[in-house]
């Protein structure tokens, strides 16, 4: 019984088949507002409202043809979609969303799980350079290197904004910080320069403007993705969607005070905190042009890092004044 | 590590294709080497074949975008040799169509230029008011694209009281609009970031490059043929050359902006001052034999036929230099310690017409990638020499 339930856990819910669904709806939803922020329609065709548009993309995508370029490592260039589509969804699983239950910490919740979710939504940047570099092609070279360029920008503020709200609530496990604030909402104020900066941080990570640099069409054709097609770019379209669900969640359940009310209750905050973290990230997506890599690392070490270590110290002291 | 990045000839940056070999350290460019000659179509030999009147018409198939330049361009030169006057409501309609394709022409870089630097928002409000321009345009010649509006002598279409009623009510919007435009291409930071203080091109080398058009005017040298040598309506019409001195890209966004603001001035200048009459006269069937020079400042600066007449109905020669051409030694200049971010950005701000600029044709010999320009004229003999030589061909299968 509990095999059974474990598999049911992995593979429909909150496992692949959950996390599919959910970010195609997502992807939905930031197209369909980021066509409406530019007074498009967005996708109106496939299924009511072109919901199911992302899923047949998806499934196009899958029918493609697959080139796997001849000068390329072909074992590791044909894995790294896979792998990253596993980290990403292993990183879903720790969302405070699934499990609630404060008492019994699992394989899913326990006391430092935050801390691995970031490791984990950190490790796509490396396979994306991986891809990158593996796939041998000039624009993906150049990808690449600009890929681990942005890594060394956004990471630290990431996780130092991250970390403050953590640190608040004396917890390093995401359902006892998302509990902490929802007894203490008023405490979440405090912590609205992190999540400023953890927006644009989860911007940059996910590689949407103005931080598309690494695939910045115009500029390097695909990028890192140029000589990826068929199968492994549908993989890799998918672990971004999954990205975004799951940093969206995290930004959720760590700033916006979790999930509280149980399955069902529980998973209607989710579902709504965060489609208004993607709608945020998408108004940032449709006001800005894409900056230059160098503009990347001077603006997050000359703002995000700095706010963000004022905005730890204030944490700090805040805590000392607290009973 | 320094290496090469082919920019072209196909590139997501490039609606046409041109090739920008670009050596580039790190992210750096070092080195940079425009390659031409993937969209010869033979138009000036072609030209040779037609009379004045269907080359009116082939002429404005050079290009796309600025096609009422090209062909207004010719129209002129021709007029000159055939020593027609048109009469002045034609001219005057003529150069309306001239000042909205203008204004067409300049939102539509507008928006390329956003989509460049990756401000798709911006591109997509651009374009959306576009539209309302070229409705216009379809309204005064029944056209979005070939106006097919010239004849030699004048234009053949007339204007209405309400089509002008729209018209000016079309001209309000745009100008509200692109007042807005100007205000986000000069104050948004992330855009102003991308744009300030890339492709720099000092007055000198503006000078001394022949930069024409914007880039010029960019580079605060006041050049503008309709100012410097006023054809037809310009003289008559009160406007101002717009330049910048920052001699960058966002320079030449705000020329542009600038430009379409007098546009506007003009187009509502010459609808107050339309005058009645004719809008055309008869042309004559051929044209006395002599040549002609005739210069027109297309969106993206001068435009330069030389027509050459034998007295018969034909041109013996059209040689048409499109602007573009000519900024294309001050792009080499501009590119050089860039960013390879900037290249999309640097080469859009020349806003380049590929199709317009070319002339002749590099041979790549597909074994040694041994490179040879030939012209016309050689390609023609070896064509006659192949065909010579070649057996009698039956059923034969085409290599695909």
């Amino acid at each position: 019984m509990a095999v059974v339930r474990t598999l049911l856990y992995l593979v429909v819910y909150p496992g692949l088949l959950f996390l599919f669904l959910y970010s195609t709806f997502c992807e939905w939803f930031d197209r369909k507002v980021y066509a409406r922020f530019q007074n498009r329609m967005g996708p109106t065709h496939t299924g009511r409202f072109g919901l199911l548009q992302p899923i047949a993309d998806f499934v196009k995508l899958l029918s493609k043809e697959d080139v796997v370029p001849e000068a390329a490592d072909k074992r590791l260039f044909a894995v790294l979609p896979i792998i990253g589509l596993a980290v990403v969804s292993t990183a879903g699983l720790l969302l405070p969303v699934w499990n609630f239950d404060l008492a019994n910490p699992g394989w899913t919740s326990f006391s430092g799980d935050i801390i691995v979710m970031l490791y984990l939504l950190s490790l796509p940047t490396l396979i994306l350079f991986l891809a990158a570099w593996s796939s041998t092609n000039l624009f993906s070279t150049i990808g690449g290197a600009r890929v681990l360029t942005m890594l060394f920008g956004y990471e630290v503020p990431l996780f130092l904004a991250v970390l403050s709200p953590a640190i608040l609530a004396n917890s390093w496990r995401l359902a006892e910080i998302a509990a902490f604030y929802q007894r203490k909402p008023l405490l979440l104020l405090p912590n609205l320069l992190a999540f400023i900066i953890a927006l644009i941080a989860v911007q940059a990570k996910l590689e949407r403007t103005p931080f598309d640099i690494p695939h910045a069409e115009t500029e390097i054709v695909g990028g890192t993705f140029t000589e990826y097609s068929g199968k492994k770019l549908a993989l890799f379209r998918l672990t971004f969607d999954i990205e975004l669900v799951v940093s969206s969640g995290l930004l959720a359940a760590v700033f916006l005070g979790g999930f509280p009310g149980g399955a069902v209750v529980g998973f209607i905050h989710f579902v709504v905190k965060t489609l208004f973290v993607i709608f945020l990230l998408c108004l940032l997506r449709a006001l800005t042009s894409r900056i230059r890599v160098d503009q990347v690392i001077s603006f997050a070490w000359k703002y995000l890092a700095p706010l963000a270590v004022l905005q730890l110290l204030a944490i700090i002291l805040l805590k000392g004044f607290l009973p | 590590m320094s290496f090469q990045i082919p920019i072209g000839p196909q590139h997501p940056a490039l609606k046409e294709p041109i090739s920008l070999r670009m050596t580039v350290e790190g992210e750096v460019i070092t080195g940079v080497d425009i390659r031409l000659g993937y969209n010869h179509r033979g138009l000036e030999k072609l030209a040779e074949d037609r009379n004045w009147t269907q080359n009116i018409y082939l002429v404005e198939r050079i290009c796309g975008i600025c096609s009422h330049s090209h062909a207004t361009c010719y129209v002129q030169g021709v007029e000159k040799l055939m020593e027609l006057a048109p009469p002045k409501r034609g001219l005057y309609i003529r150069y309306l169509v001239s000042e909205l394709e203008r204004i067409h022409s300049h939102l539509l870089w507008l928006g390329v230029a956003g989509h460049e630097a990756g401000f798709d928002s911006f591109f997509m409000y651009v374009w959306r008011d576009r539209e309302v321009v070229m409705d216009l345009l379809e309204l005064i010649t029944g056209n979005r694209v070939h106006y097919a509006i010239n004849t030699l002598g004048g234009v053949r279409r007339d204007l209405d009281a309400g089509q002008i009623a729209k018209i000016r009510d079309g001209l309000v919007v745009l100008r509200k609009r692109s007042e807005y435009y100007f205000h986000i291409g000069a104050n948004e930071p992330s855009f102003v970031a991308r744009i300030a203080g890339v492709g720099y091109l000092s007055k000198e080398k503006a000078v001394a490059l022949c930069a024409v058009g914007p880039t010029a005017r960019a580079s605060g040298w006041a050049r503008d043929v309709r100012k410097e040598d006023p054809y037809a309506v310009y003289d008559e019409v009160d406007f101002d050359v717009a330049t910048a001195d920052s001699c960058d890209v966002l320079g030449r966004v705000v020329v542009r902006v600038k430009e379409l603001l007098e546009s506007y001035k003009i187009c509502e200048q010459i609808l107050d001052k339309l005058p009645p009459g004719d809008i055309a006269v008869k042309a004559p069937r051929k044209a006395k034999p002599g040549e002609v020079v005739s210069r027109y400042e297309a969106p993206r600066g001068e435009n330069i036929h030389y027509i050459k007449s034998n007295g018969t109905d034909k041109p013996e020669r059209l040689k048409v230099r499109a602007p573009t051409l000519g900024n294309y030694p001050a792009t080499v200049e501009m590119l050089r310690k860039g960013f390879i971010a900037d290249i999309p950005l640097i080469f859009a701000a020349i806003d380049p017409c590929i199709c317009c600029a070319e002339r002749s044709v590099t041979l790549i010999d597909a074994g040694s990638g041994e490179e040879s320009v030939a012209r016309m004229s050689d390609l023609r003999r070896r064509a006659i020499v192949r065909h010579e030589n070649a057996p009698l061909k039956r059923n034969a299968v085409w290599p695909l």
